[in-house]
């Protein structure tokens, strides 16, 4: 498959001259760039460039020294982690951050908590709106399950899955709070074939039928050349790439970075 | 073949998310609890609902409150009698001072919602300390606490070492009188309260708690706020465990003073949730029944053996033989009595036919 050539008038989320350091070491220098809504945006870097801080920014894990991001027309320095889940950016992470000791269907509802509001009281006597609340929820938890094929997995403890299966139930609980802006890291890392094509089936699915915008973090070179419509490429903090899968394959910054060059 | 579920299919949501979803535990637990209230009082001595039923329940309902603290939502706290006394002292306040309100109802909901604000003040340190450390700041609220009821005189009012009694108590109308209607009243709110934790642990407010507890950063990522969570966990927590003061002063003791709820309350509880299992209801129950039953059962246990032995020889082999009893039970069983119950049930379901 080729890159897929469309094209995203609108922008949901640009990066304005992002640097972030710990201590004396920059994570990130000067960094700019922009979604567009209704694109795959990927971003790639050799280790220890800057992927996942850059994600951490974006959902407000991390705030910047210098820089702003505007998201939705609305442009910011900070916000709080749950500030950005109400505004509609939910993610996944590198390393599998399920909450171990609940079910799959009970870590899948727990991406639609925002949208949980009956109070205590109700809650308490679970009846009234309590109750259809949280059966209009498992109705919505449902579909999604449905659409990534965990039904047999539905009620068992996620701590007993296998990790491919975990990817996925991370995936579900994020696409459960119905995000218009979706962060991936690394949602094929540690994956075989048969799981990561599940998985980019998935993601083109979710970016084809609800209209997500996706931006994903990712090693593998056919799957993110083959899925993103644009890629920006960081080294060590510093943005050295960005444009189009095929751009960025004869891109000659990009190959140097990846391949090295000869002394 | 006991236990069986096949043909039980489930055809909405509603069914499906009922408390027990399967038949047979459906018969068993109102069958359960039909029982205690009705065949229990025909046939119980006074030492049966004093020693033993008494203390049971109201112990299952601190139990099940310091769960929902430490087994749902994973904030440690050795706080417990700490806050049971603010639920005793204070429904012993309004229960002196308004003459309006001896309606032990009130008067035990008046000490709940006391020892929830109390519990929220000392739970606001949990937004930065987490483990042991929160052990300790809330050991702090244990001897602050005890310390305030030992000192501050108005609270006791003005009785000499902070003693206590209670009388004449009434629950709409009905003159709570003899270990009976103590033991039915107990049981009746004991059962709501259950009911109402049951609710709250499977609804969304259960689902933020579990998340603070499983991954606290992947779940302020998706949207829960940390602080509001874990005092809301605090104050629901010391709600159940003010109400279960307020019933250990009213209904076993009668007269009480602080030492009542000293730390070694607060570790009792603790254990009786460790035993019975972190994050189950009914190992709340299973845990406060193993910490009561234990040494009842070590204490008769040498007479029905025909060994004669001196009182004092049997409480020092009760210490040691109980000690070692939780010892061996956190190595074998680190998930407690619940996950003991869970795996029979398993096995029941497949039994006799293991495929």
């Amino acid at each position: 498959m080729d890159s897929r050539l469309r094209s995203f008038p609108d922008v949901l989320l640009s990066v304005e001259n992002i640097s972030l350091s710990f201590g004396g070491v920059n994570a990130l220098t000067d960094i700019s760039f922009d979604i567009a809504k209704g694109e795959v945006r990927a971003i790639i870097g050799p280790n220890g460039a800057g992927k996942s801080s850059m994600l951490n920014c974006i959902n407000g894990f991390y705030h910047p020294q210098h820089g702003a991001i505007t998201y939705k027309g609305v442009r910011r320095n900070q916000m709080k982690p749950h500030e950005a889940a109400e505004q509609g950016i939910a993610r996944t992470f590198q390393n599998i951050a399920l909450f171990r000791g609940m079910s799959t269907l009970d870590n899948i509802m727990t991406g639609r908590n925002l949208r949980m509001k009956t109070g205590l009281l109700w809650q308490a006597l679970h009846i009234g709106p309590a109750r259809r609340e949280e059966i209009e929820h498992r109705k919505a938890v449902e579909r999604i399950i449905e659409f990534l094929e965990i039904q047999h997995i539905r009620k068992a403890p996620v701590g007993t899955l296998p990790y491919g299966l975990q990817k996925r139930v991370e995936l579900g609980r994020a696409l459960a709070a119905e995000p218009e802006l979706l962060l991936l890291d690394e949602p094929m890392a540690g994956m075989n074939i048969e799981e990561k094509q599940d998985m980019c089936r998935f993601i083109l699915d979710v970016n084809d039928e609800f209209g997500t915008t996706i931006c994903l973090i990712e090693h593998d070179m056919s799957v993110v050349m083959d899925i993103s419509d644009r890629v920006v490429v960081l080294d060590y903090g510093r943005k050295i790439g960005d444009g189009t899968p095929d751009e960025i394959k004869k891109n000659e910054a990009v190959i140097t970075a990846y391949l090295g060059v000869g002394h | 073949m006991l236990y069986r579920e096949a043909g039980q299919f489930k055809t909405d949501y509603a069914a499906d998310q009922q408390i027990f979803p399967i038949l047979q535990d459906r018969i068993f637990v109102f069958g359960v609890i039909a029982a205690a209230f009705a065949i229990v009082p025909a046939i119980a001595s006074e030492y049966l609902y004093t020693e033993i039923l008494i203390p049971f329940l109201i112990l299952s309902l601190a139990a099940i409150g310091l769960n929902i603290l430490v087994g749902y939502c994973g904030q440690v706290s050795l706080g417990t009698g700490g806050f049971m006394a603010v639920g005793a002292y204070a429904a012993y306040n309004l229960w002196l001072r308004v003459p309006e309100a001896n309606n032990l109802v009130v008067v035990f909901l008046f000490g709940g919602l006391m020892a929830a604000a109390v519990g929220i003040l000392f739970g606001l340190p949990s937004l930065r300390i987490k483990g042991f450390y929160l052990a300790v700041a809330t050991l702090a609220s244990q001897f602050f606490l005890d310390w305030l009821f030992a000192r501050v005189k108005w609270l006791t009012n003005y009785t000499p070492s902070g003693s206590v009694a209670v009388g004449d108590l009434h629950v709409f109308g009905w003159r709570i009188d003899g270990p009976a209607d103590r033991y039915l009243l107990i049981l009746g709110m004991v059962v709501v309260a259950t009911i109402v934790a049951k609710n709250l642990v499977r609804g969304h407010i259960g689902r933020s708690w579990m998340a603070i507890r499983d991954m606290d950063i992947a779940a302020e990522i998706i949207g829960f706020r940390p602080l509001r969570t874990k005092l809301l966990a605090f104050a629901v927590s010391s709600f159940f465990i003010g109400v279960a003061g307020a019933m250990w002063g009213f209904l076993r003791l009668g007269s009480w003073e602080p030492l009542a709820f000293d730390i070694n309350r607060s570790f009792q509880i603790l254990f009786m949730v460790i035993i019975g299992g972190l994050g189950s209801l009914v190992g709340s129950f299973m845990g406060a029944a193993f910490i009561v039953l234990t040494p009842v059962l070590l204490n008769q246990l040498p007479g029905w053996l025909g060994v004669n032995m001196s009182t004092a020889m049997i409480s020092h082999l009760e210490f040691m033989v109980f000690g070692a009893m939780i010892v061996f039970f956190l190595i074998v069983e680190p998930h407690g009595l619940a996950r003991l119950w869970a795996v029979a049930k398993e096995k029941l379901r497949l039994w006799p036919f293991p495929h």
